[in-house]
């Protein structure tokens, strides 16, 4: 499974430009238009895709993806739904790479074993576990890469060269690198220090590093893939989504273009990255 | 459920990754793990230096009034005709009530780490009271976290914070209770981890604070042991705390824990009844999972959401449970039982007439259980219970729900 991520690292590699990997909320705001915004998004210009697994209690997320995860809970989304999405996504796309991003006890809850299963079953290829830092491998990161399945670290400001090394052992598919000390939907910081950052991961490690936090226009998609291997939004279209709601929260016929017209500007940012940076 | 093998020592936890048998652990964002590493060496280093013990004591006695009085409750005693009662007074330090304790040396750490900036969550306002109290006595700017239907329902300690110069932030995600005060903390410290110390205020969270907060208030069943020695001569047969996270019960228990006559039981807050979910018996009525740093016995459903549970009081208004709790639990060395809210209410109004103190809401709930269990008990055993708080913060409340008008 592995290899699917691979592979569409190095074909976009291959392309000269970095890779759009883009976060939506599972059953943000129902089941069939989360499905729907999914299948848009390879359509629209994303490369990788985040699928988000709702928690109540979300402490590294800010109050949009907050918002995001409400409403896809009182819409009823489960663990074993948002299966349901990706297995349904993948009939149809075999190609593009699904991260399953969200918190320890949803997993804890289900069952590691059965989880893992499960996530090979539905074709999810990574995992993202915000509250499972490397001191905790044992509960989830190490049975996921026996099973295959890629466990993608956090790697942050406060992650100096000491501990560097021991974020990346059991890391796979690629670095997130968060762009700031803080939580989801913030401002984007100065891009310098950015770069710089992904120049010291990259000395440590083979593995893409994508940079998150803060991207939320096709111009910051621009600026930090001129040095990043991949861009993460995320806030972006979750708030994209979030306007285009009735007052009740229930999806409109604007919900899914309005995600496919943010996307298709953001993938013209990072097409445009490297001519930026070249210049 | 299978139980854990017992252990040669009860008070030997945690292990060297924070955990207490399967609970504790450190499950934190990235972000945050360098400082809690940090945290835990700086910690360490306090515990053997001989001046930082110096201080604390010195605070402790001057500053927050230590060692609290073991009071003989003899009316209460009389009336309910078996045990002898005794108070572990913690409601008469400074601020009013135990959090103090775990305040001061947690300020005096982040003072060490030199930290500009101290945060907090709070439930009843007791812990935001008395981080508020030790910012200021340190000249440090500190915000507290306050679900905003805590905020409400503990107006006066929401004043005493602001008076003492806190930033007191009310948080409206959730029901707008402890749970929520917290996460909103831990974002603050994310975004601020180079400023900041989060004061965490009861004895869970990511390793190193439970073992930490609990030593820090292990200072209470120190005392108390050589109290109830110089008193009755011997240890007492019964102790009783109430638990919302869990600091003022693991501080009465852990120095008596390798006593094997010395019976042990945590009152968890039962709300309305346990059928329902409006309460908070984590343990009596919750199973282990994750959350805010540590495992642990929590609400949650089926998928693993968390729940947001009730209690009369704010304080123990908590889906979860410190995890060592969990651990004394799993392994049986301590009881848990929950309380319910008008069995709370009623021990609030008995103390308050027969031996003349207003207790707050929290350690009403061990007094519950107390009067429960005393007159079943023989007339020369003992109990001993902690009086964490006192009840000034909560007469508004008491007296609506009792139809007091003003
Ligand atoms: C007086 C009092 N007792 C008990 C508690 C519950 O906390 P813990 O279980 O950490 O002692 C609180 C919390 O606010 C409190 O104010």
């Amino acid at each position: 499974m592995t290899a699917r991520m691979e592979q569409r690292f190095a074909d976009v590699a291959a392309e000269g430009r970095p890779v759009l990997v883009t976060y939506f909320m599972g059953g943000d705001p129902d089941f069939d238009t989360s499905l729907a915004i999914m299948k848009a998004l390879p359509k629209a210009g994303a490369d990788v895709i985040e699928l988000g697994v709702p928690f109540s209690d979300p402490m590294a997320d800010g109050p949009a993806i907050q918002l995001a995860g409400q409403r896809a809970l009182r819409g009823g989304q489960t663990l074993a739904k948002t299966f349901e999405i990706a297995r349904r996504f993948r009939a149809e796309d075999q190609r593009t790479p699904i991260v399953l991003m969200g918190y320890y006890n949803p997993i804890y809850i289900y069952g590691v074993e059965r989880f893992l299963d499960d996530a090979l079953d539905a074709g999810v290829d990574g995992l993202i576990v915000v509250d499972l830092p490397p001191e905790m491998d044992d509960e989830l990161c190490i049975p996921a890469l026996k099973k295959d399945i890629n466990f993608v670290r956090l790697a942050t400001p406060t992650t100096d060269d000491r501990r560097l090394p021991k974020v990346l052992e059991n890391t796979s598919g690629f670095v997130y690198y968060v762009s700031m000390n803080g939580i989801t939907g913030s401002a984007l910081p100065d891009p310098a220090p950015i770069a710089g950052a992904v120049a010291r991961i990259k000395s440590h490690t083979k593995l893409p590093v994508c940079v998150g936090f803060g991207v939320k226009t096709a111009d910051h998609a621009r600026v930090i893939g001129a040095s990043a291997d991949g861009v993460v939004v995320g806030t972006a279209i979750v708030n994209q989504i979030a306007s285009s709601l009735t007052e009740e929260g229930r999806a409109t016929e604007a919900t899914v273009p309005g995600v496919e017209a943010l996307v298709r500007g953001l993938s013209a940012g990072v097409r445009a990255a490297r001519a930026a940076a070249a210049e | 459920m299978n139980q854990p093998p017992k252990p040669n020592s009860f008070r030997a936890g945690p292990d060297e990754d924070g955990r207490f048998g399967i609970f504790g652990g450190r499950f934190v964002a990235e972000t945050l793990m360098p400082l809690i590493l940090d945290l835990e060496d700086e910690w360490k280093k306090a515990k053997s230096d001989p001046s930082f013990q110096a201080e604390l004591e010195k605070l402790g006695a001057h500053y927050i009034g230590r060692p609290s009085p073991l009071y003989f409750a003899e009316r209460l005693t009389a009336e309910l005709g078996g045990a002898k009662i005794y108070f572990k007074r913690e409601e008469l330090n400074h601020t009013g009530s135990h959090k103090i304790n775990n305040c001061i040396g947690q300020i005096l750490l982040a003072k060490r780490m030199g930290k500009t900036r101290i945060i907090a969550e709070t439930g009843a306002g007791q812990h935001g009271v008395a981080s508020a109290t030790v910012a200021a006595r340190f000249g440090l700017p500190c915000v507290v976290y306050m679900g905003a239907t805590d905020v409400e329902r503990q107006a006066p300690n929401v004043f005493r914070m602001k008076l003492l110069g806190a930033e007191v932030k009310p948080v409206t995600a959730g029901n707008g209770t402890l749970k929520d005060a917290m996460n909103e903390a831990l974002r603050d410290w994310v975004t601020n981890v180079d400023s900041t110390y989060y004061l965490i205020g009861t004895a869970a969270g990511p390793h190193p604070y439970p073992e930490m907060v609990r030593d820090f208030q292990s200072v209470i069943g120190q005392e108390a042991r050589e109290q109830i020695l110089e008193a009755e001569g011997r240890l007492p047969d019964l102790i009783v705390a109430a638990v919302g996270g869990g600091s003022n019960a693991i501080g009465i228990f852990h120095p008596f824990l390798d006593d094997d006559g010395v019976k042990m039981v945590g009152v968890e807050a039962g709300g309305k009844g346990l059928d329902g979910d409006e309460h908070c018996a984590s343990i009596t009525a919750g199973s282990p999972g994750v959350l805010h740093g540590n495992r642990t016995y929590l609400l949650q459903d089926g998928d693993g959401q968390i729940k947001e549970g009730h209690s009369i009081s704010a304080g123990l208004d908590y889906p979860g449970i410190g995890p060592e709790h969990s651990w004394l639990n799993d392994v049986g060395r301590v009881e848990y039982v929950p309380i319910m809210d008008h069995e709370a209410l009623e021990a609030f109004q008995t103390l308050t007439r027969f031996e003349g103190i207003i207790p707050a809401l929290e350690p009403s709930h061990a007094l519950a259980e107390v009067i429960k269990r005393a007159p079943k008990m023989r007339k020369d055993e003992i109990i001993l219970m902690n009086l964490s708080g006192r009840g000034d913060k909560d007469i508004f409340t008491v007296g609506k729900i009792l139809g007091m008008g003003q």
